[in-house]
């Protein structure tokens, strides 16, 4: 991987968001891969999704003052560029179709959540 | 999870903006002329047809660029300095938009700034690289057997992806034949559209041809800029320059500022002065903390341009079907004139496919992203004022350096100089929110207290190196 290139590098299974921490960016994969993991109280945890170059996350706390809902780590080594809350904010009042653009992946990753709530029912 | 936000803009917008339709309106089959496929002509098709597709809108688009950007020198160069700022690269991303790292040439974590009187060097506040040190074209002069991709050929090839067409015809003038502007070819032949947007930029005798527009455009002020490229092998530049932007603020009559720029093996020279000359680039590049900093004697230069910059907004930068975009329009005083493209470009898409081509819908819905700019600018200018006075005293030169060089030594410093001068030389953030900064009791206080040291003879200020980064 390119050291000159843009965001940071995270080595295989280095920790880039830890869920429960306090956060105010989002992330943008550049390259590479990641994967967000939910842990449980009992210390097990269950894969969520892997994310690609191009995919955002860490977006929730941008939003509202809460903890990080998820661990995100790279999946092999991968390269990772930090936005800030408010650089985003500010862009966002000037351009509320850049909020269209966050919404319309968010309201997709709640429609795959849902089926997957909805098998997850259908199972027990 | 995992839907890149890059396939996804606007559909929630799909349906609006077609209530009452008027003369004015995009409809299926509208043909939109771009003249100039630089930054802003390719942002500005990008997002118009990237949005028309969001509601299902059948549009042509016509980019008319004369230049490729495969080439190698000026012939495939948009003349600039090369940084895309870091709030770009932010926003960019936040679009789905990721700078491949064929076209980043170098990732810029740190900027150090050298003065007579000491350098420093300013880490990003995050500590990442978040600002892109790239070419518009192909590389310089001498630069065919470097491995690298133009930065405008990557944003026309994403206009292109989404339907634009590219056509390498120079437009030597624009008439308007029965409400409709029409656009004239070398080849004295014509063609009308239902909108052009101006994407000329300022180093173009096209955006002379509007100045007797009904419309009363006035051209933007300009004045002009140095850009000289050095080249040596990829190793050598690293050693001296390492991965950070090395700016200047030297006391030299007529000088403005200047940056060394390290890009793989070639290192970017930009320089801004009032009547720049060749006098006033020979006193910098042999001024002594440049040559300790970059010993241009050693390292030939390969290629070198005096292109003009965009000093101030165009009065009214659109009319009926006529937009003006980027350079050609309104821009950023000295810093981040791509994030302005992209800006001004977005913008102007935005209000054509939404609400009209007319010049109400431009002045309503284009206009405000350009007085913002503009007004930003005013204060810019108070900032650039308030340098030239600080940087020509040795006393406020030394005091700038002791408060940014104790901020950065000390991990748990607010850092009130070092936010203000990374903001000042990245263009990171809005003059507004620097000058505000600057009202902080701790940037004054920590200011006073510099000041107060700086007047002390040397001798006494001994824990204050004269350090070389
Ligand atoms: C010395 C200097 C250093 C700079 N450094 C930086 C920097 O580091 N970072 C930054 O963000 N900005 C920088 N800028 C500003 C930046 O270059 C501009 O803001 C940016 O290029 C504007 O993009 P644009 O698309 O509006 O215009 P341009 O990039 O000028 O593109 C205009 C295009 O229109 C085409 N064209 C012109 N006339 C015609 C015609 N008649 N028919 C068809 N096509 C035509 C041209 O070929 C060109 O491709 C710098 C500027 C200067 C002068």
């Amino acid at each position: 991987m390119v050291s000159g290139a843009l965001g940071k590098i995270y080595r295989d299974g280095e920790v880039i968001i830890h869920q429960g921490n306090a956060g105010e960016s989002m992330y943008v994969v550049q390259s590479g891969r990641v994967e967000v993991v939910l842990q449980s109280e009992n210390g097990g945890e269950r894969h969520l999704a892997f994310l690609e170059a191009g995919n955002f996350f860490g977006e929730m706390s941008v939003f509202e003052k809460e903890v990080r809902s998820a661990t995100v780590r790279a999946a092999g080594e991968a390269r990772v560029l930090k936005i800030d809350k408010k650089t985003l904010l500010r862009r966002i009042r000037e351009d509320p179709l850049l909020a269209v653009n966050l919404l319309k992946t968010m309201s997709h990753r709640i429609r795959v959540l849902n089926s997957e709530l909805a098998q997850h029912r259908g199972a027990q | 999870m995992g839907l890149s936000s890059e396939t996804s803009v606007a559909d929630a917008f799909a349906g609006l903006g077609t209530g009452d339709a008027s003369e004015f309106e995009l409809r299926d089959g509208s043909r939109i002329a771009v003249v100039g496929g630089g930054p802003a002509g390719s942002f500005f098709s990008y997002f118009l047809l990237k949005m028309a597709d969001a509601i299902d809108l059948e549009i042509e688009v016509d980019i008319y660029e004369p230049r490729s950007f495969k080439y190698c020198g000026p012939a495939g160069c948009n003349h600039c300095g090369g940084i895309v700022s870091e709030s770009l690269v932010q926003i960019l991303s936040a679009e789905g938009i990721v700078l491949p790292d064929t076209v980043v040439q170098r990732g810029v974590e740190s900027y150090v700034v050298h003065m007579d009187v000491g350098d420093v060097a300013i880490e990003s506040p995050v500590h990442e690289q978040r600002i892109a040190a790239l070419y518009r074209g192909n590389g310089p002069r001498e630069g065919g057997d470097t491995p690298l991709e133009s930065f405008d050929d990557f944003l026309q090839g994403m206009a292109t992806k989404r339907g634009a067409r590219v056509v390498r015809q120079l437009i030597t003038g624009v008439d308007w034949q029965e409400g409709l502007p029409q656009l004239q070819f070398a080849s004295h032949s014509a063609r009308s559209y239902d909108l052009v947007a101006v994407a000329a930029g300022v180093n173009s005798n096209f955006i002379k041809l509007l100045d007797d527009h009904p419309a009363g455009f006035e051209p933007p002020k300009t004045t002009r800029g140095y850009i000289c490229e050095f080249r040596s092998t990829e190793e050598e530049i690293l050693n001296i320059l390492g991965s950070s932007v090395h700016v200047f603020l030297l006391d030299i009559p007529r000088f403005e500022f200047a940056a060394i720029i390290p890009k793989g093996p070639f290192a970017t020279v930009v320089m801004v002065g009032d009547d720049l000359d060749e006098e006033l680039v020979h006193a910098f590049l042999n001024d002594p903390v440049v040559r300790r900093t970059f010993p241009t004697n050693t390292v030939p230069c390969v290629c070198s341009c005096k292109p003009l910059i965009n000093l101030g907004a165009r009065k009214r930068p659109y009319g009926d079907r006529i937009v003006l975009v980027g350079d050609s329009g309104v821009t950023r005083l000295y810093k981040d004139g791509i994030g302005a493209a992209f800006r001004t470009g977005k913008a102007a898409a935005t209000a054509a496919v939404f609400h009209g081509v007319s010049g109400e819908d431009f002045e309503q819905h284009f206009w405000p992203a350009c007085k913002s700019i503009a007004n930003d600018n005013a204060v810019g200018r108070i900032m650039f004022a308030t340098n030239a006075i600080m940087k020509n005293s040795r006393i406020t030169r030394r005091a700038m350096l002791t408060m940014a060089q104790k901020e950065q030594a000390r991990a748990d410093a607010r850092p009130h100089m070092s936010s203000l001068l990374w903001n000042m030389f990245t263009g990171s953030a809005p003059y507004t929110e620097m000058f505000r900064g600057t009202f902080h009791p701790g940037f004054i206080g920590n200011l006073i207290l510099s000041l107060g040291s700086a007047l002390v003879p040397r001798q006494k200020n001994a824990n204050v190196k004269n350090s070389e980064v």
